[in-house]
C-alpha cells in the first residue's frame, strides 16, 4: 500500500508542478500575512506570548489556504471517480496525507525562517523541544487538515467553510503548540514540557486513527 | 481460465427519501453481456456505480466472485473496468502518462505490449503522447476504453458506451466487446438500439420501482 | 400525561426555590441557603447555568451517537435525530454562554476572561456553528447526513483534549476549579443539603425538558416529511387523472 500511496503522491506533485499556481500563491500568501503583522507591530517590542501566538496564527491560516487543494482539486477536475476506480480509500488517504505533510513542512519551514529573521522575540532557547514541537505539531495539523479537506471537497464548497470547520478541531492542538513555543522561548527544560508534548502526540495518534476509520464513509458516497 | 461471477441480491437504492429502484435480484457469470435500460433518471448510472462499488446501496448486496472466491471491497477496484461520459482522466497529463500513473497507483505492471495493442485498436496510437486536454470528446471516450481494459478486469461496466463516438469508433468498440465478452462479464447501460443488440439479457429498471 | 404535570411542578418548584430562597450566614430552616464567600447571591445561578451547560454536552454527545448510528445503518431518521439534538444543543450552548457571561460580569468584573470553562463552551459553540454551516452548504440529503455525521465524530474526539490542556494554559476562575482556593470541588463547594437537592432537581428537570423537546422536535420533522410525501402522491394522482 505504501508504494501505491507514494505513486499517488508523486502524481499530485507532478500535477502541482505542471499547474504550479497553487505553490506560488501559497508562498505569496505567507509573505503577505507576515508583512501585515510586521507593519502592524511597527517598532513595538512584543511579548514572547504574543510572538508565539502570531507564529501559529500565520501557520494556521497558511495551512487553511493551501491544504484543501489535495482533495478539492480532484473534485474540481472531476477526477474523483477515476481515483475511486484505481485505488482503495486507504491508499488515497495515505497519498493525500503524504502530500499535505510535505506541503505543511515546506510552508512552515518558510514561516519559521522568516520569523527567526524578522521577529526580535523569536529566539529559541530550547532547540530540541522546538524541533519536536514543530514535527509533531505539523503532523497533527496535516492530519486534521486532510480529513477536513476531504469533507469540504465532498460538500462542494471550497473557500470559507474550510477554516470554519478546521478551527474547532485544530484548536486544542494549536493552543498546546503555542504553549510549547512559549516554553521554547523561555528555555523551559524538555522534562517540564513532557505533559504538553504528550498531548500533541496523543492528538496526532487519535486524529490519524479516526481519520482512517471515517475516510471510507466520506469517500464512498 | 479465470471465471468471474456476479450476484446481485435484493438491491435497493434511495436518494434521500426518493426510491430509485428496489429488490433487484440477478446473477451472471463470465461470457455474458447484460444490458441495463431505462428512461433518463431511472438510475442506470446509479446502478453502474453501485456495481462498481463507488456508491453504497441502501439495501441488499453485491457479491463479486473470482474463481468462486469472494473479492473483498478493498480489492474490488482492480477487477473492474469502467467507461462512462462522466469519467474524467487527468487532463494535464498525456494519455500514456495517465496510464502509467494509473498502473503504478493500482500496483500492477505496465504492460506496454498490451497497451500498445489497445491504443492501436482505439486508433489513438499516434496521439498517445499528447496532453489529454487537447483531445476531442470522442478521443477522450476512446482513451477511457484503454483505461478500462489496461488491467484486464473480469467485469467491464459501460455506461453509455458509444456516446461521443463516430461510427468508426463505435465499430471498434463493438469489435473489442465481442472479443472481450467471451471470457468476461460486460454490463452495458444504454438506451441505444445498437448497444442493446449486443446484450444477451436486458434489465429494465422501470420494472423495479 | 402525568409526567408532564410532574415536570411542570418540578420546573416551577426549582425556579421558585432557586430564585427566592434566602441566603443566610447560618441556615437554620430547610429553605435557607448557606452564604458562600465571594459568591453571595450570585451562587443562585448554579441552578440554571449549570443545567444549560450540562445539556449542551448531552446534546453534543447525542448528535455524535446518532451520527455514528447513521453511518452504520444509513437511516435518515437518525440524521433527523442528530439534527434536532444539535438544534437544541446550540440553543442551550448560547444560553449557557450568556448566563455565564452575565454572571461573570458581577462575580469577576468582566463578561469574558478566557477562563478554561469559558474557552471550552466557546469551542463547543464554534463546533455547533461549524456543524450547521457545513449542513447548509450541502444540497443532497444523504451527503449532508454522512458528512455532518463524520464531522460530529471528528469534533467529538477533539473535545476531551480541552479538559487536559485548559488548566495548564490559563488560570481557572470558576468556583470549584483548581486555582480557586476559596472553595472545594465543584458540586460540594459548601453547598448544604437543600442546595444540593435543588441543584440536582434542577438538573433532572432540565434533562427531562430537553428529552421532551428533542422528542417533539424530531417527530414533527418526520411527520412533516411524511405529509409532504403524501401531498406529492395525491398531486401526482390528480395530474395523472
Amino acid at each position: 500500500m505504501i508504494t501505491k500511496s507514494y505513486s499517488l503522491f508523486l502524481k499530485d506533485i507532478k500535477s502541482e508542478l505542471r499547474t504550479r499556481y497553487a505553490i506560488n500563491a501559497l508562498v505569496m500568501f505567507i509573505l503577505v500575512a507576515i508583512s501585515v503583522i510586521l507593519f502592524s507591530i511597527g517598532n513595538e517590542k512584543i511579548q514572547p506570548e504574543l510572538t508565539a501566538g502570531l507564529y501559529w496564527v500565520v501557520i494556521f491560516f497558511s495551512a487553511m489556504s493551501g491544504l484543501s487543494r489535495a482533495f478539492v482539486s480532484e473534485e474540481e477536475k472531476g477526477t474523483t471517480l477515476t481515483l475511486q476506480l484505481i485505488a482503495s480509500p486507504d491508499t488515497i488517504f495515505s497519498g493525500k496525507l503524504l502530500f499535505n505533510l510535505i506541503l505543511t513542512f515546506f510552508i512552515n519551514v518558510i514561516i519559521t525562517l522568516i520569523y527567526a529573521a524578522f521577529f526580535e522575540g523569536f529566539v529559541i532557547n530550547n532547540f530540541v523541544l522546538f524541533l519536536v514541537t514543530f514535527i509533531f505539531g505539523n503532523i497533527g495539523l496535516a492530519i486534521s487538515s486532510t480529513i477536513i479537506a476531504s469533507i469540504i471537497a465532498k460538500a462542494g464548497s471550497k473557500g470559507t467553510l474550510y477554516p470554519v470547520l478546521s478551527f474547532p478541531v485544530l484548536l486544542p492542538l494549536i493552543l498546546t503548540c503555542v504553549q510549547l513555543t512559549i516554553f521554547c522561548f523561555d528555555g523551559t527544560s524538555f522534562a517540564n514540557a513532557l505533559y504538553e508534548l504528550a498531548i500533541v502526540v496523543s492528538y496526532d495518534g487519535i486524529m490519524i486513527t479516526v481519520s482512517y476509520l471515517l475516510f471510507d464513509f466520506i469517500w464512498k458516497e | 481460465m479465470n471465471s468471474y461471477s456476479l450476484e446481485i441480491k435484493n438491491l435497493s437504492k434511495n436518494f434521500g427519501r426518493r426510491l430509485i429502484f428496489q429488490n433487484i435480484n440477478y446473477s451472471i457469470s463470465s461470457n455474458t453481456v447484460l444490458g441495463i435500460s431505462g428512461n433518463n433518471g431511472s438510475g442506470k448510472s446509479t446502478f453502474m456505480k453501485i456495481i462498481a462499488g463507488v456508491l453504497s446501496p441502501n439495501k441488499g448486496q453485491i457479491v463479486h466472485l473470482l474463481n468462486g472466491i469472494k473479492i473483498t471491497g478493498d480489492e474490488l477496484f482492480n477487477h473492474i473496468g469502467f467507461v462512462s461520459p462522466y469519467l474524467i482522466l487527468y487532463e494535464e497529463f498525456s494519455a500514456e502518462e495517465n496510464l502509467k500513473i494509473f498502473s503504478k497507483i493500482r500496483g500492477i505492471k505496465y504492460d506496454s505490449e498490451y497497451i500498445r495493442m489497445l491504443f492501436g485498436k482505439m486508433n489513438l496510437y499516434n496521439r498517445r503522447k499528447d496532453i489529454v486536454k487537447t483531445y476531442s470528446s470522442g478521443m477522450k471516450q476512446r482513451l477511457k476504453y484503454v483505461f478500462a481494459l489496461m488491467h484486464k478486469p473480469g467485469l467491464l461496466l459501460l455506461d453509455e458506451p458509444t456516446s461521443n463516438l463516430d461510427s468508426e469508433g463505435k465499430d471498434s468498440v463493438y469489435t473489442i466487446l465481442d472479443e472481450y465478452s467471451k471470457n468476461h462479464i460486460v454490463i452495458i447501460a444504454s438506451n441505444e438500439e445498437q448497444d442493446l443488440r449486443m446484450c444477451g439479457d436486458i434489465i429494465y429498471l422501470e420494472n423495479y420501482k | 400525561m402525568y409526567w408532564k404535570i410532574f415536570l411542570f411542578v418540578l420546573m416551577a418548584f426549582v425556579s421558585i426555590a432557586g430564585i427566592t430562597f434566602p441566603i443566610v450566614d447560618k441556615p437554620s430552616v430547610w429553605y435557607e441557603f448557606p452564604f458562600i464567600p465571594g459568591l453571595g447571591e450570585n451562587a443562585k445561578i448554579i441552578f440554571f447555568h449549570v443545567p444549560t451547560a450540562w445539556l449542551t454536552v448531552i446534546a453534543f454527545l447525542m448528535s455524535c451517537i446518532y451520527g455514528f448510528r447513521y453511518l452504520k445503518n444509513k437511516n435518515l431518521n437518525d440524521d433527523v435525530k442528530a439534527y434536532v439534538a444539535n438544534q437544541l444543543g446550540i440553543i442551550f450552548c448560547i444560553l449557557a454562554t450568556v448566563t455565564g457571561a452575565v454572571w461573570a460580569k458581577f462575580a469577576w468584573g468582566a463578561f469574558w476572561s478566557w477562563d478554561p470553562r469559558q474557552t471550552s463552551i466557546f469551542a463547543l459553540l464554534l463546533i455547533y456553528g461549524a456543524w450547521f454551516a457545513l449542513r447548509s452548504s450541502i444540497e443532497s440529503e444523504e451527503k449532508r447526513a454522512t458528512l455532518s455525521s463524520v464531522y460530529s465524530i471528528i469534533a467529538f474526539v477533539t473535545v476531551p483534549f480541552f479538559i487536559f490542556i485548559m488548566p495548564r494554559i490559563m488560570t481557572g476562575l470558576h468556583p470549584g476549579s483548581a486555582d480557586d482556593e476559596t472553595s472545594g470541588p465543584i458540586v460540594n463547594f459548601k453547598m448544604n443539603e437543600n442546595m444540593l437537592l435543588i441543584f440536582f432537581l434542577s438538573l433532572i428537570a432540565f434533562t427531562i425538558l430537553y428529552f421532551w423537546m428533542w422528542n417533539i422536535g424530531y417527530k414533527s420533522i418526520l411527520i412533516k416529511e411524511k405529509l409532504q410525501k403524501n401531498i406529492e402522491v395525491v398531486r401526482d394522482s390528480i395530474f395523472n387523472g
